[in-house]
């Protein structure tokens, strides 16, 4: 699905990330954690296709195409999908239009017959059920007026309307009291998919009890300096992470 | 320049659909203006005596004007003795009694522009009087409309017809001598339309006018009238579209509308002459002035107006509030791109009591064009309890252009509110790279985020309009973004 091998991004001259390796196979979920300023939103920007960040050394393959040579929509077109860590407002656009929109955009990319809107609603509804939003919020402008679990919410919405091969989630759980939390993760989990990989992006190991990784990688300074599985997050949350810093350099997955 | 600007470049360098020009004979006086010329025209149009002189009036005050200089635009001084004042095309015989006998050219030249003259017009339920350089061309739904006692025709025919309404209405919104352009619109204009609605009448499909500007070197001058009796409604579609040439081209329209007791108008216009390339060679001068006058007490009425083309657009639809109660209300989408310039806005007269007006005004600048929005709220001393609500926004596509807005308040009455709202902003990356992230291309997405930073205005207009309106935003700013 994905194969990171050596990824170095710059931003403004200053070296953020300084040689990520990882490797995501179908189905599986890669928690990836690690104090502030350790590249992780750098990484999902990177990933998403995000401008202002100047690739220095590596590469990235999805799918077997090199990722960073396609523009974000391409990108998203193909399956790349990032549910924001602060979902952007777009005044005057209606939620239910931009899910439409990116829908067919993703399904002419397939070759497939835009979907006309009977079918349309009838799939929204469907998917709505999976974060508890009613059918008000599709007329509500895209994430103007949102409570941040609104937001959240409403990006797993797209998520699960656009079904994407690869879903990135920057920081879904930050803003979040533990209702919201509950019913985002519910959401994610039940897009769990052997076709679907994630790629959990998160500071804290609260989120990884309510969606389970296969995997946990902890990021500092730009590498993947340790990796495990769901015990490595406890022990990060017992520890916090200056206990990584004094441990000897993990290897990496 | 980031690739995203590069991005944004390359969709705002779209063409101008409009810019064919269609070659048929016309007749048309050699360029200059005097007396001689006035008197020509009125002859030509074979017009009454009386309208001669009101010509010949406005012509003559005119003369000691000059052109105004407030405004936020700038182009070089123009020789009003190299325009024609007259073409039309060549008549065959007496002038087209059906759309048979529009010449074949000229109806495909409006079937270019997506213009409904012929029977798809009948189901879209559209009655349209096609103004093709001076001259209307052909008028559908005559009779249909004629049943309900509505007038729809072009002035130069109603000025025959109907010549104790236009002479009451006629400059009683807009005076000859109520500026530079309007004079000398006066003095010259070939046509336009005129509607009249009858007292309790409600209008049963949109009256739509499409203006073109096809022949090199002439002006349009046209003259729109329409008069809604009481409790009388009507919608007026207003379309213009120009062809493409390196020269300027003048068009100095004016347009007035009464409502009378409990009437009401709506005017909505999509206006797309010829912008001028890239670098602002060629292009229309649109220097237009609109204006209503709210008669009666609870008349109503609302401009609303997309504006994409031009070179220059200097435009202010106004109402004048003289009836208590009544209520004018003005939207307007002003986009400019490349080298364009548009000052354009609105003045609301509050007159009467219980008055109140609305306007929104979204302005969107892109390359290296200015967009100012200028507007004039005044509460007489009279307008008791009068209210108004402005709000005015700009979005920015580059580093380049410049939004600028002028507000002007005058209240003379202390019972009244007066609210402004304003503001300017970039059209954000971020905002971009979500839709992107979505899987939009460049284009759609600036399309999306600028219909809806406009979506206020849109709603307006009536269906069929809306969607071209929708189209023309997305084409006038493909590319924009710095």
């Amino acid at each position: 699905m994905l194969t990171i091998k050596n990824l170095h991004a710059s931003v403004d001259g200053k070296e953020i990330l300084r040689g990520i390796d990882l490797t995501v196979n179908p189905g599986e979920i890669h928690a990836i954690m690690g104090p502030n300023g350790a590249g992780k939103s750098t990484l999902s920007n990177v990933l998403a296709g995000r401008e202002g960040y100047e690739i220095t050394q590596g590469e990235v393959i999805y799918k077997g195409e090199n990722l960073l040579e396609l523009e974000p929509e391409e990108r998203a077109q193909r399956g790349v999908f990032l549910a924001f860590q602060y979902p952007v407002e777009i005044p005057g656009v209606s939620n239910v239009y931009l899910l439409k929109a990116a829908l067919n955009a993703v399904r002419k990319y397939q070759g497939l017959e835009e979907v006309d809107a009977m079918d349309f609603l009838t799939l929204v509804r469907e998917k709505m059920k999976l974060v508890k939003m009613n059918e008000e919020f599709l007329h509500r402008n895209v994430n103007e007026g949102f409570s941040g679990g609104e937001k959240k919410r409403n990006e797993i919405l797209q998520m699960a309307v656009l079904e994407p091969a690869l879903a990135i989630l920057d920081e879904t759980d930050s803003g979040l009291d533990i209702d919201a939390l509950r019913t985002v993760s519910e959401g994610v989990n039940a897009l769990r998919a052997e076709d679907r990989s994630i790629v959990m992006i998160t500071h804290y190991q609260r989120l990884l009890d309510h969606i389970v990784p296969d995997f946990v990688h902890v990021l500092s300074e730009g590498r993947i300096v340790k990796s495990g599985d769901k015990e490595l997050a406890k022990e990060l949350e017992k520890s916090g992470y200056s206990w990584i810093h004094d441990a000897p350099e993990g290897e990496t997955a | 320049m980031t690739e995203q600007s590069q991005q944004l470049e390359a969709i705002t360098q779209k063409e101008y659909k409009a810019g064919f020009v269609t070659d048929i004979e016309v007749d048309s006086l050699p360029p200059g203006l005097n007396e001689d010329v006035v008197r020509q025209i009125s002859l030509i149009k074979n017009e009454p005596e009386w309208m001669l002189e009101w010509r010949l009036k406005a012509f003559r005050h005119w003369l000691t004007m000059e052109t105004p200089e407030w405004a936020h635009v700038h182009y070089p001084a123009i020789d009003y003795q190299e325009i024609s004042y007259y073409s039309a095309p060549k008549k065959k015989t007496d002038g087209p009694k059906s759309l048979d006998e529009v010449d074949p050219e000229l109806l495909k030249t409006y079937e270019k522009l997506g213009v409904p003259l012929d029977e798809r017009a009948r189901l879209a339920g559209v009655a349209v009087d096609a103004v093709f350089d001076s001259v209307s061309v052909s008028n559908t739904f005559k009779d249909k409309l004629a049943e309900e006692g509505i007038l729809f025709m072009p002035i130069s025919e109603a000025i025959q017809e109907h010549p104790e309404l236009v002479k009451k209405y006629i400059g009683s919104v807009v005076p000859h001598k109520d500026n530079f352009y309007a004079a000398l619109n006066s003095a010259v204009f070939t046509d336009g339309s005129f509607v009249y609605i009858p007292k309790g009448v409600r209008c049963p499909m949109e009256l739509s006018t499409y203006f073109r500007i096809n022949a090199a070197n002439t002006g349009q001058f046209e003259r729109t009238l329409i008069i809604a009796d009481d409790d009388a409604y009507v919608s007026y579609l207003e379309g213009c579209t120009a062809p493409m040439r390196d020269e300027n081209q003048l068009h100095a329209a004016v347009v007035e509308l009464v409502a009378m007791d409990r009437a009401e108008i709506k005017y909505s216009t999509v206006q797309n002459w010829y912008p001028g390339d890239e670098n602002g060679k060629g292009g229309i001068y649109n220097f237009v002035t609109k204006r209503a006058a709210c008669r009666g007490e609870s008349s109503k009425v609302s401009w609303t107006q997309v504006e994409t083309g031009s070179a220059i657009t200097w435009k202010y639809p106004s109402v004048v509030l003289q009836g208590d109660n009544s209520v004018g209300e003005f939207y307007s989408v002003a986009v400019t791109n490349n080298m364009q310039q548009a000052d354009t806005g609105t003045k609301m007269i509050h007159l009467g009591k219980n008055t109140s007006s609305t306007i929104i005004s979204k302005g969107i600048s892109a390359g290296r064009s200015q967009n100012a929005y200028r507007g004039l709220v005044r509460i007489g001393p009279n307008a008791e309890n009068a209210r108004n609500y402005t709000e005015c926004d700009s979005l920015l596509m580059s580093d380049t252009c410049g939004a600028h807005t002028f507000p002007y308040i005058e209240v003379k009455n202390p019972t009244a509110k007066v609210e402004h709202e304003a503001s300017t902003s970039k059209i954000s990356e971020d905002q971009l790279f979500y839709c992107k992230q979505r899987g939009l291309d460049a284009e759609d997405a600036v399309s999306m985020i600028v219909n809806g930073f406009c979506k206020q205005v849109i709603r307006e207009l009536p269906m069929e309009f809306a969607v071209e309106a929708q189209n023309l935003l997305g084409l006038s700013l493909e590319g924009s973004v710095g």
